[in-house]
Parts: structure tokens; C-alpha cells; sequence
């Protein structure tokens, strides 16, 4: 699939358009597995959002591959060792693994029936069973922004912007001034 | 061709070993890094989904829906904290910090 590509391709530019063809993938798979909701919002956050991110990243930070590239037969040997490792470990497990008798009866939500679509019954469950966990996710969604506003936001020296505080505490006494000015004389 | 839940598991280990294959490999680059990390989130979703469908269970789609949050929170942050690096030391390698002193 296209995630090899991610992690193979020289430019990093590249890697994050084939993250967004593997999270395309991904979607088409969820489709297929019949969960059409989650597919539509991997479609939207992912590719929408957070493959935006990374490409404005990627672009404004503008690093030199050389030498990020040069050592990279070293790491290419242990890299592939491990990977293999856990490649095999997944496939033993994949092979040897059955379901038990009793994990069909501990279903707590059964998918509903065939009138009702996908996204429908998400809903139903997430607001009812889960709604302290939902609002959880927003929790964690709002801290997120929070701090990454928090941490890029920096206040540059010798920019002049508006002051509303100042302006606000501003008294007609200290800003102006009355002039008697005889008359048949200039200023 | 059926596509039964094996298939599932095959595509989801594979994913998953090229993203932790892509950690070791890459390890200069965090950029490349966070995005393995986003390749094994979305192995493991793939793994629920699979499992949700097989069992006929819905509560696994909704724990991917929070896998989902908590994967993009965690990359937002990730490329916040990337970007606030890369103005303080001038570079992103994981190797060495230029800037470590006191």
C-alpha cells in the first residue's frame, strides 16, 4: 500500500501526500467494513485537517534532507530487524488467535437493525451510553487548541498594534488642553 | 472475493509494522516520526472497526471515534511543540539538541 511510501519517500512533501492516499485507503476499507461514519470523518479530519497540518509544517519549517538522509544506512539494519520482529509477532499472533465462545454474548451495543444507517446508531449509543466520554474527547479537543495556541503564540518586539486598555483609560484632562489665545494675536 | 475479518488484521499488521519500521528508520526527522505515529493510530483503528464488524458490537466504533480524537489532538500538539522547537534551535534532529545549555 501507499503507507511504505510514506516512510520510504525522499522528500517529506511526498510522504505526507501519501499519508493522505493511505488515509484515503483506510476510508475505502472502513467503507467496506461498514462503517460509514467513521470513513467520512477519517475522510474529513484526516485529510482535511491534519494532512493540511502537516504539509503547512513541512512547508514553513523547510529543512535540508542531506543530512538527515546520510545516516540512514545505519538506522536501515536495526530498523528492519525490528520491524521484522514485530511483523512475524503480528502474523502468530493473526494465525493462532480464535474467538471464544462467549465474546459474541458480551456485545453490549449489537449494531441495530438494518433500517436504522450507521451514523444513526453511532449517535444513539455516543449520546446515551457514552455522553461523559464524548465530552471528554471535547475536553481533550479544547485543551489541544488551547495549547497549540498557547505554545506558537509570541509577541514580537517593535510591532505596533491597537492598545484598547490605554485607549480606554484615557481622560479628556490628560489629552487636552485649552488654549486662551488674546484676540488680534496668531497662535 | 469475501472479505473476511482476517484481511482486516493482515492490512492493519502491516500497517502497523511499516509505521513502527518508519520510527526506527527515520530517526532524525520527527516530522516523518509523528507520522509513523499516525500510520500505527490508524492501524489500530482499522483493528477496531474490523473487530466491531466481526462481533457485530458498535462500542468498538465508538472507541475509534475517541481513537480518532485523541490521534489528532496528539498531532496538533506534536506539530505545535515542532514548530516552537524549530524557532529556538534553528533545526529539528532528534539526535542532538544544539541547545542545551542551562
Amino acid at each position: 500500500m501507499a503507507a511504505l511510501m510514506v516512510v520510504a519517500s525522499r522528500n517529506t512533501v511526498h510522504g505526507v501526500l501519501f499519508l493522505i492516499v493511505a488515509f484515503f485507503n483506510a476510508a475505502g476499507l472502513f467503507v467496506l467494513a461498514g462503517a460509514e461514519f467513521l470513513a467520512m470523518i477519517l475522510v474529513v479530519v484526516y485529510v482535511g485537517a491534519v494532512a493540511v497540518l502537516f504539509l503547512f509544517v513541512v512547508m514553513m519549517l523547510n529543512i535540508d534532507l542531506g543530512e538527515i538522509r546520510q545516516n540512514i544506512k545505519s538506522y536501515s539494519l536495526i530498523g528492519a530487524l525490528i520491524g521484522g520482529v514485530l511483523l512475524a509477532e503480528l502474523f502468530l499472533m493473526g494465525i493462532g488467535w480464535h474467538t471464544s465462545p462467549e465474546a459474541f454474548d458480551l456485545t453490549t451495543a449489537p449494531v441495530a437493525d438494518l433500517n436504522v444507517s450507521n451514523t444513526q446508531a453511532l449517535g444513539n449509543l455516543l449520546y446515551t451510553h457514552y455522553a461523559l466520554a464524548f465530552q471528554g474527547a471535547g475536553l481533550i479537543l479544547l485543551v489541544a487548541m488551547i495549547g497549540a495556541i498557547v505554545l506558537t503564540l509570541r509577541h514580537r518586539e517593535g510591532v505596533r498594534r491597537q492598545k484598547v486598555g490605554d485607549q480606554q483609560a484615557r481622560k479628556a484632562k490628560e489629552s487636552l488642553r485649552l488654549v486662551d489665545i488674546p484676540s488680534g494675536s496668531g497662535i | 472475493m469475501i472479505i473476511s475479518l482476517d484481511h482486516y488484521l493482515i492490512v492493519a499488521a502491516l500497517l502497523f509494522a511499516i509505521g513502527s519500521i518508519g520510527i526506527f528508520l527515520n530517526r532524525r526527522n520527527v516530522i516523518v516520526i509523528l507520522m509513523s505515529i499516525e500510520l500505527i493510530l490508524l492501524a489500530v483503528n482499522i483493528n477496531f472497526v474490523a473487530f466491531s464488524q466481526y462481533l457485530g458490537d458498535l462500542v468498538g466504533q465508538v472507541f475509534s471515534l475517541f481513537l480518532l480524537t485523541v490521534a489528532a489532538a496528539e498531532s496538533a500538539i506534536g506539530l505545535a511543540i515542532l514548530v516552537v522547537y524549530f524557532r529556538n534551535c534553528g533545526g529539528i534532529s532528534v539526535g542532538e539538541p544544539p541547545l542545551m545549555k542551562g
